[in-house]
């Protein structure tokens, strides 16, 4: 019976070339776009590098205050996370790094744009870098204020070229050279809380970093648990703290700030009524839906117009003994051939389109690819692209009059 | 075998009301070949379509190798006709995409059998109406006379006991109408098909049991 459908599913494409590709143009399109963010929301949510402990992990990346009409938001002070933050008892550690700051350096006449973010030595505890050379800076030489740097592998190809090891060499950044004592894998920028090009001790930064006693400054933290079931505990002890906080100014009256998991944390949106993570997914669902809409729309036009063709076919059918059932699993399972079809060149275009992305370095550092997570997500993509496209013609074509059928 | 008693077919649309069929009663038994014929218009294909539940009557009863047809859901209207009907078309209705062997095979795949045992009894049945060296074609590889016969296949692959052929040889010149009706005839004779048959050719006509006449959708003979 399948092959009987294959043959005749192959034999109609075949038989409007225009309207063949007019489909699988839609299908392949569609599903490259849908497939390109897949990758995106799949490397974001999925790859763990090189936070690797996201499962015992509290990331707190801002504090607002609000009151009277009035808002002020923003990072937090390096101040608040060590006085603060610090003196939470459930976490283990605390990774604290600076946002990242931007500056050019020279090598060879050459401009090469740094990203450089200052951190503590739990940074390197709490993340799990993969060090091609080297290793982190120590606690101690943080503590002696020493200059000396983890640097990315794409900086070290740019700034040395192909050398075999840079660990003990100086690298220039904001006019100060720094010791370079690792050498880590790169980090994507959707990572904004651990990407950089550079990553520096805090106390050589060149701002007083514990002179601002604010809670608002240029930091973030993640807190480390000692294991997954004391996260909601850490959590609330954050939130008990933050709600302790005394007001800073009389024209605020509510603090917030929250040590939230990974995916919470990463879609904030900083209302505070409403979760990112719904915003996100909603945001999400109605890409989705109208990406898929109009492709949708388009061949449900065309197998309507198929189905007109077909009629002398849907007659017979039917005088010979197939239900109306039968017609719509027919149909359906037809129409599941063109969209897995279109899928498969989906697949190809995405692979292509992908690997433009990667080269153009779009998105410093990401390096999306396919994987099972995304061609599973694409292959149920083509299911309910094919489903939702073929129903309504399927049952319009099951409910063709035999009679009129054969007099078409 | 079939058994129709006072059929009516009556279309409407919002204005006008049409009587296709007024009062037919018929009894035709097993092994009989019957033909009906009339003028253009009269009735005879939708008593036929009536006949293969491809359309229901307005009022009347039918009742086929003793089982009455009116309360069968859809399901169970395509397992009967797929079980006891096979149709002959005027214009074959040949399904252009698939090769002959497929099209043969078509009503056996709406009931249980391996994709061997089909192309067994598809084969055999092209042997018997003399195209079993065109399996492998199109039908749009094939003469008139050629894809009647391919029709004629069709409709006894499954073994069915009952053959309604609409005008099958309304579009093939008299040498082809006559090897489709002896094809007929020899199915009717030796295998003991009940056949119904649509013409509008007399000499064709005479060469079956019985002859029933409509005219204005009213039985005259």
């Amino acid at each position: 019976m399948l092959t009987n459908y294959f043959k005749i599913a192959i034999a109609v494409l075949k038989r409007r070339k225009f309207f063949t590709f007019i489909s699988l143009f839609g299908i392949s399109f569609t599903l490259t776009i849908l497939m390109v963010m897949t990758a995106f929301v799949d490397k974001v949510v999925n790859d763990d590098y090189p936070d690797r402990k996201r499962d015992r992990s509290l990331y707190i990346n801002g504090i607002e205050l609000r009151g009277n009409g009035n808002m002020n938001g923003n990072a937090l002070s390096f101040y608040f996370l060590t006085h603060y933050a610090g003196s939470l008892k459930t976490p283990v550690k605390i990774a604290i790094s600076s946002g990242v700051n931007g500056t050019n350096t020279y090598v060879n006449n050459k401009k090469i744009a740094i990203n450089y973010k200052y951190t503590n030595a739990d940074f390197w505890e709490v993340t799990d870098f993969d060090f091609l050379e080297g290793k982190a800076f120590t606690p101690q030489q943080i503590a002696n204020g020493e200059h000396v740097t983890v640097i990315t592998e794409q900086t070290k190809q740019q700034y040395f070229g192909n050398i075999p090891s840079v660990v003990g060499k100086y690298i220039e950044a904001d006019n100060v050279q720094y010791r370079i004592s690792g050498v880590v894998r790169n980090v994507p920028i959707t990572l904004y809380m651990l990407y950089s090009d550079i990553y520096l001790p805090y106390t050589v930064s060149k701002t007083d970093y514990n002179s601002n006693k604010g809670y608002m400054g240029g930091y973030t933290g993640i807190l480390l648990a000692a294991n997954e079931s004391d996260l909601p505990k850490m959590k609330k002890e954050y939130e008990d703290m933050v709600s302790r906080l005394p007001m800073p100014d009389k024209m605020y009256d509510h603090i917030y700030s929250h040590a939230d998991s990974f995916i919470t944390g990463y879609v904030r949106t900083g209302n505070e009524e409403k979760s990112g993570v719904v915003i996100a997914l909603t945001a999400l669902g109605i890409f989705v839906l109208f990406v898929m809409l109009l492709p949708t729309l388009n061949l449900v036009n065309i197998n309507l117009t198929r189905i007109m063709e077909r009629s002398s076919e849907i007659g017979v059918r039917k005088a010979f003994g197939a239900s109306s059932r039968t017609l719509v699993y027919q149909f359906l399972v037809e129409n599941l051939i063109l969209t897995i079809l279109g899928g498969a060149i989906g697949v190809l275009l995405s692979v292509v389109a992908l690997q433009i992305i990667n080269s153009a370095d779009l998105i410093p550092n990401l390096v999306l690819s396919l994987n099972f997570t995304v061609l599973g997500i694409a292959l149920l993509i083509c299911l309910v692209f094919g489903l939702l496209s073929g129903v309504y013609p399927a049952w319009r074509m099951s409910r063709l009059n035999v009679v009129n059928a054969l007099k078409a | 075998m079939i058994h129709l008693q006072d059929i009516q077919k009556v279309y409407r649309t919002d204005s006008i009301e049409t009587l296709a069929l007024s009062s037919i009663s018929l009894d035709i038994g097993k092994g009989e070949f019957l033909s009906v014929m009339g003028p253009s218009g009269c009735g005879k294909s939708t008593l036929l379509n009536i006949m293969g539940l491809l359309d229901a009557p307005t009022g009347g009863k039918i009742r086929i190798d003793e089982k009455t047809t009116e309360h069968l859901s859809d399901k169970q209207l395509a397992q009967f006709r797929n079980q006891k009907l096979g149709f002959i078309f005027q214009s074959y209705h040949l399904i252009n995409d698939l090769k002959v062997l497929d099209n043969v095979e078509l009503p056996l795949l709406y009931r249980s059998g391996s994709a061997k045992e089909r192309k067994q009894l598809a084969s055999a049945a092209l042997e018997k109406v003399g195209l079993s060296n065109r399996v492998k074609h199109f039908p749009t590889q094939l003469s008139g006379g050629q894809k009647q016969r391919v029709a004629i296949a069709r409709a006894i692959v499954g073994r069915p006991e009952i053959i309604l052929a609409d005008e099958p040889t309304g579009n093939l010149d008299s040498s082809m109408g006559n090897e489709i009706m002896d094809i007929l005839l020899q199915l009717n004779k030796v295998d003991g098909a009940t056949i119904v048959m649509v013409t509008h050719d007399e000499q064709m006509a005479r060469k079956t049991h019985r002859l029933v006449r409509l005219f204005d959708g009213s039985q005259v003979q």
